[in-house]
């Protein structure tokens, strides 16, 4: 073996499961594809009356990467708005390399993953489904 | 064991040798190369035209006089002879195209126009999407219908459910020669017997059956065959459509340009023959003359023992497979009418944390939907890992992915 990619922190984020599953009377939903890998991500959220998350679920049809990175964000998404939700994402896209800076947590789990270009939009696509539902 | 002792005589180092990547160590591993089915590797006989041609004969064809122009010309028109004695197929039905995909575009496109509303083409649920979408493109332009066969839970065409399909309109079944997914060779005489019940015409998608020795098509009955030359050994950027000649004669251009007229004034404008007909502006030259020489080094194999080599692998795989706590195979459990090419599922893991794993051993494999996205929903799968064999690969190849997804069972659930 030559690297370790899925280290035992991001393998726990993924068995974590936070937040996996459905709302039952989400204020918005919304999914993405990533068409390159097939990968899907349903994110629902429910919004307090200031337009912060009270709520967050995700349903995620994808890679393991994919899965952590979910379940990360629903650990913190919790009394963000979008705008709060565009910080997480800047320790995100620090973690794996696209961004200058350390990432803060739990996001530093996914630093294995700058070495792999490939794999980045894994760990972004929860975002992506996150960011239309705020929208 | 189908063809294990026949593959005892097979020199697969002998093989190896003639491809310089496989040769290479990355980060201290040897290279597991299982990835074939996406693109195969080079052997030095097609580096070695391609060089040949760049630095000897590196010009344009057809137009020019002078010597280099008549070199490259020669060396463009010898790679479309060495295709054809490939495919056992008269040169001039042979069109150079810009790949498998162009290829079925062509058809789809300048066969297409051919066609009325109402007019059906019958697919079936393992294609490609190369083999989806330009029909699809059609049915925009065209009005035209589309029938879908049915797979079985083996992931073979189910040829019971084809004659349902066929009726007065049905102008054409196009359909993979061997699956990309599950390696499944479609039964074509079945396929052209029906086929001509009604008049229809039949097109294969044999990019992963070209890979596997040369194929017969003047005895098989089709219209039209395509193929990638990367999958099978060559240069990227270059492909072959294959039609009956009274077809291509039928068909109007796909592209216009230089070298696919006759003569050209603001008024009119005729056509050349086939191939050129369909060979608009410069072709890819290298490319084509790289791919004439993978079907002349193909040749040079024993396909009888290089088959039972592949196919001792593949049993060598499911066997492993079989053991492992969680994997299953998707496709046929047998080596009967199939080609090297094995999909995979590993409970509880994805199977791009599969071959991403796999990938930390040296191992390459493809994982995902594969361009297959309808024969995914059909059995509701995310995806699977394709492991795609080719002659050059030994057990040590096997044996590495084995330990692989052992490794990711063991770690990722």
């Amino acid at each position: 073996m030559t690297d370790q990619l899925y280290q035992d922190r991001i393998v726990a984020l993924a068995k974590a499961k936070t937040g996996a599953g459905k709302l039952a009377t989400p204020t918005k939903s919304a999914r993405r594809d990533n068409p390159l890998c097939g990968d899907r991500v349903v994110v629902d959220v429910k919004l307090d009356e200031g337009g912060k998350i009270a709520e967050i679920a995700h349903q995620v049809r994808g890679c393991l990467l994919c899965q952590a990175s979910a379940s990360a964000l629903a650990s913190v998404a919790v009394g963000r708005d979008a705008a709060g939700i565009e910080k997480v994402r800047l320790d995100a896209e620090r973690a794996i390399g696209r961004e200058e800076g350390e990432a803060g947590e739990p996001f530093a789990a996914f630093a294995p993953v700058k070495a792999h270009k490939s794999r980045h939009e894994c760990v972004l696509l929860p975002f992506e489904a996150l960011k239309e539902a705020l929208s | 064991m189908a063809g294990a002792e026949q593959s005892m005589s097979f020199d697969v180092a002998a093989v190896r040798r003639q491809f310089p990547i496989l040769s290479q160590i990355i980060d201290g591993q040897p290279v597991h190369y299982l990835d074939n089915g996406a693109s195969a590797q080079t052997p030095d006989a097609v580096l070695d035209a391609v060089r040949t041609y760049e630095t000897t004969s590196r010009a344009n064809v057809l137009r020019g006089v002078h010597r280099l122009a008549e070199r490259a010309t020669e060396a463009y028109e010898n790679a479309r002879i060495e295709v054809a004695n490939f495919l056992s197929v008269d040169p001039m039905e042979v069109v150079f195209t810009g790949g498998c995909t162009a290829a079925i575009n062509l058809v789809a496109y300048s066969y297409g126009s051919l066609l009325k509303p109402g007019d059906r083409i019958i697919l079936s649920e393992l294609e490609h999407h190369s083999n989806i979408v330009p029909w699809q493109l059609l049915r925009q332009r065209s009005g035209i219908e589309i029938d879908v066969v049915p797979v079985t839970v083996n992931g073979r065409i189910d040829l019971n459910a084809l004659p349902r399909l066929l009726t007065s309109r049905t102008k054409l079944i196009s359909l993979a020669h061997v699956s990309n997914v599950t390696g499944t060779l479609v039964d074509v005489h079945a396929v052209v017997t029906l086929a001509k019940t009604v008049g229809a015409k039949v097109m294969l998608d044999g990019a992963q059956r070209v890979p596997h020795g040369p194929v017969d098509l003047s005895a098989m009955g089709i219209d039209f065959y395509a193929f990638a030359g990367h999958k099978a050994y060559g240069p990227n950027g270059i492909g072959v459509l294959w039609a009956k000649a009274e077809h291509l004669e039928a068909m109007p251009p796909f592209h216009g340009g230089g070298s696919m007229i006759g003569r050209v004034t603001f008024t009119e404008t005729t056509w050349a023959p086939p191939p050129r007909r369909f060979e608009a502006g410069t072709p890819p030259i290298g490319p084509a003359i790289g791919l004439g020489a993978a079907c002349r080094w193909m040749r040079t194999l024993d396909w009888k023992e290089a088959h039972a080599h592949e196919m001792a692998l593949v049993e060598r795989l499911m066997d492993g497979l079989q053991k492992i706590d969680g994997a299953t195979l998707f496709g046929p459990g047998s080596t009967q009418n199939r080609y090297p090419v094995v999909s995979f599922l590993l409970e509880g893991v994805h199977p791009h944390d599969v071959a991403q794993t796999l990938d930390s051993f040296g191992v390459a494999v493809r994982a995902g939907h594969h361009c297959c996205q309808p024969l995914m929903d059909r059995f509701d799968l995310d995806g699977t890992t394709r492991v795609s064999i080719a002659p050059y690969n030994d057990n040590t190849d096997i044996d590495a992915l084995l330990t692989g997804v052992q490794h990711a069972a063991r770690t990722l659930r």
